[in-house]
């Protein structure tokens, strides 16, 4: 039977039926819906996120040392932060088979960077598989539990946005049980002493060397002979695009087991056609490679190196054809995504785009948008964590040039877990001066509401013990006196913690404290945020005089025309925090 | 080989595109169509353009809708509709809720919401324009505006050989079967 499913909902069903015993991720997109499709596999295959993916990745290789099949997911960026483990995991090799799921973002859809980790594989010497669209993404997850058993290596699982949160039809298939061996410790395999990690090193380049004889005849790359004139190599979504392309004007080598590179295999391929095509996004990833073979060949002369690629594009590029369109000269306006009504990062921000004379560091989440006009509230976000880091450096090197910035770092509840902690003992041992605000909003909610370990619950929904914030900065050697705990949404209190901590300089903490309107909530928050979603903010016409202190704010229910403005009943959540800045008192707080 | 065909359903994150495009990719894959679904999840959905591109035929390979390639565009928002009309097939059908939602640059001054955006689609190409949220207020659930648009689509893709109704009862809950059926009805006959 064939259902429809997401790459990303196909990559945990594979994994299920590969036999994982094991996984752990933290969210990300377009990763995130892998882990979260996992608990309906129920205890067969154990699920958790960890704090960060250096963590998860770690986790994932005690499990596949400890002999299960086991997996972790992330986001192109999380791989950098998993990278050290990952890079010495390839020497060790595995005993369970293990998999490391990496979601690449081409167009950066809702990314920092771009970044092709096809590359880290080569450059780390994993195993690389490249799925093109579900089924693949479900067949070929399912096979790389064996195949790093085979091979003893670990597995990169390398997928992109289009393929991750594409839905095609996918064939189901039955679970094949591995099982799990008796412990024995292999001190030479896995103690990575110098001693024993040259030893490994020197045996990586012979499993390379088996897995590239593979390569050549494998059923990951697979060759389809039409018209000889152009013969297209590619892997990935890509495919999908040459195939849209070409048709049955040209053959096709299309590969899914890219590191090690298929080389006897590519040679006879390209021997069999006149000219060669390399269609991939981002990097020459393939085409470098075919080049050192000595190969002719068309691809980033013609192809963009960065963004997306698409069928309009490839078709653009090779044949140079372009789609007939309508055209118009009206002008669309850009819709820049905003913090949700209700948010209750706004009245933070609201108040910090009031204070003059500080520098605003800011991280990866939601709050990042704080950054966008009208509240343009921060003024850095460079990768997860590094608001408080950054913020310490800046702190230091103003005091050190005589300045009096003051700098204020901004992270949420799930980044502060994820990267931020170090960060907060940098800026404490070594006598820094920034403020850091952690806003905790209960959930990690970019990435769609996942929980950490901040929020009391588990991804198999189990009741979990919670991170105290405020004792674990106090632990960090934050003074008691400089550690602030307030309700986001009432600017009176934000102000005076702000007016407390800004003047100190020693490191201080402002902790804001309000569920993420959106969330589930959970019967703990409905215990602790009585008022949640129990009013709504409305506008009384006769005492409005139109002046948009209101519209300031940037909340979208607040709907601003010449003549007026209204809240627009069906957004607003009922934070108030337009009512706390009319001068005119005329919004009300009514009963929903 | 039978050709793909292309609809794309364009909006603002939140207006839930989701639902009516899951009740279509259901019905279609009844049919005994291939088919290939593509969002992009993530920090668009806050307020943000958004689009769910639907393709099918007997074998599909891209995910992505191309320009100048969607047989049907159903904008959710009258904006929306101008943003993808190169998007349209030359000769394609545009079916717009006749709805505004403000973006924040207009909101906050910095720029103006274009006025005549139908007026000005329908001197281009063929455009069946109605308030959706209208509708469905009328049928008990100004929410059910989503299927009035299904209604429309299927209307305007001919794929009258599915059974939607069976789709709705499979894919809505059951408190809502009822209204949703007949916004679809009322879209349909549009």
């Amino acid at each position: 039977m064939k259902v429809i499913m997401s790459g990303n909902e196909a990559t945990a069903r594979g994994a299920w039926e590969g036999g994982a015993r094991f996984a752990s991720a933290y969210p990300g997109t377009p990763s995130t819906e892998i882990l979260e499709n996992m608990p309906q596999y129920g205890a067969e295959c154990y699920s958790e996120w960890a704090p960060n993916e250096k963590v998860a990745t770690e986790a994932a290789i005690g499990a596949s040392i400890a002999g299960v099949r086991s997996f972790c997911a992330m986001k192109h960026v999380g791989m950098n932060v998993a990278a050290d483990p990952i890079y010495t995991f390839a020497y060790t090799g595995v005993t369970g088979g293990f998999v490391m799921v990496v979601a690449d973002d081409p167009g950066q859809h809702s990314s920092q960077n771009e970044q092709d980790n096809r590359n880290q594989a080569k450059a780390a010497r994993l195993l690389m598989l490249e799925p093109s669209d579900s089924q693949e993404s479900k067949d070929f997850m399912k096979k790389a539990f064996a195949l790093s058993e085979r091979f003893d290596m670990p597995v990169l699982f390398h997928v992109t946005t289009r393929t991750c949160h594409s839905k095609g039809l996918v064939e189901l298939g039955d679970r094949e049980e591995a099982e799990v061996p008796d412990y024995e410790p292999k001190i030479r395999k896995y103690v990575t002493a110098p001693a024993n990690a040259k030893v490994l090193r020197a045996t990586l380049e012979d499993r390379i060397a088996a897995a590239r004889e593979f390569s050549n005849d494998c059923e990951f790359n697979r060759v389809e002979m039409f018209d000889t004139k152009i013969g297209v190599i590619t892997s990935g979504i890509s495919y999908q695009y040459a195939k849209e392309t070409f048709g049955e004007n040209a053959s096709y080598l299309k590969l899914g087991l890219t590191f090690p590179m298929p080389d006897k295999l590519i040679k006879d391929f390209c021997s069999k056609v006149d000219k060669v095509y390399i269609v991939e996004e981002m990097d020459p990833y393939i085409e470098e490679f075919v080049k050192t073979l000595g190969i002719e060949c068309t691809g980033k002369d013609v192809i963009p190196r960065f963004d997306e690629l698409n069928t309009d594009i490839v078709r653009k590029a090779f044949l140079g054809v372009e789609p007939e369109t309508y055209t118009t000269d009206m002008k669309t306006v850009v819709r820049p995504p905003a913090l949700c009504a209700g948010c209750p990062h706004r009245g933070l921000f609201y108040a910090l785009s009031k204070r003059k004379g500080i520098m605003i560091t800011g991280d990866i989440g939601c709050y990042t948008l704080g950054m966008a006009a009208p509240l343009n509230a921060l003024h850095s976000c460079i990768c997860m964590g590094a608001s408080i880091s950054q913020g310490h450096g800046a702190s230091i090197a103003f005091r050190d040039a005589g300045k009096d910035t003051k700098v204020v770092s901004v992270i949420g509840d799930s980044t502060f877990f994820h990267t931020g902690v170090n960060s907060l003992m940098d800026a404490v041992y070594n006598s820094g001066s920034n403020l850091s605000i952690i806003l905790d909003n209960r959930i990690t909610g970019m990435t769609g509401h996942q929980q950490n370990p901040g929020t009391g619950y588990t991804l198999m929904g189990k009741e979990a013990p919670e991170v105290d914030i405020p004792a674990l900065c106090k632990a960090i050697g934050v003074k008691e006196d400089n550690i602030i705990t307030v309700n986001p949404n009432h600017l009176d209190e934000v102000n005076a913690a702000l007016d407390k901590l800004l003047p100190k300089d020693e490191p201080c903490v402002l902790i804001t404290r309000w569920p993420c309107v959106l969330k589930k909530f959970s019967q703990q928050d409905i215990d602790e945020f009585p008022t949640l979603h129990k009013t709504q903010c409305v506008i009384d016409q006769d005492k409005c005089k139109n002046c948009k202190m209101c519209v300031k704010t940037g909340c979208p229910a607040l709907i601003s025309t010449k003549e007026k403005v209204v809240i627009d009943k069906t957004s607003c959540n009922g934070c108030t925090v337009c009512k706390q800045v009319c001068p005119f008192k005329a919004i009300e707080e009514v009963t929903r | 080989m039978s050709e793909v065909k292309n609809i794309l359903l364009v909006g603002v994150g939140g207006q839930g595109t989701i639902l009516a495009s899951k009740i279509l990719t259901s019905g279609l894959i009844k049919a005994g169509y291939d088919v290939k679904m593509s969002e992009i999840h993530g920090m668009s959905q806050r307020g943000g353009s958004v689009s769910t591109q639907v393709r099918y035929g007997d074998k599909v390979y891209s995910p992505i809708v191309g320009k100048g390639s969607a047989d049907v565009i159903v904008a959710f928002e009258e904006m929306e509709a101008l943003r993808w009309l190169d998007h349209l097939k030359i000769g394609g059908k545009m079916v717009i809720n006749d709805y505004r939602i403000q973006p924040v640059p207009v909101n906050l001054g910095a720029a103006e919401y274009p006025e005549g955006i139908i007026e000005h689609l329908k001197e281009k190409c063929e455009v069946l324009s109605f308030k959706a949220a209208e509708v469905a207020t009328e049928l008990g659930n100004p929410k059910a505006m989503n299927i009035v648009l299904l209604g429309a689509l299927v209307k305007a893709m001919g794929l009258d050989e599915i059974d939607w109704d069976a789709e709705i009862e499979a894919n809505v809950k059951a408190k809502f079967i009822d209204l949703n059926k007949k916004a679809f009805h009322a879209g349909y006959s549009l």
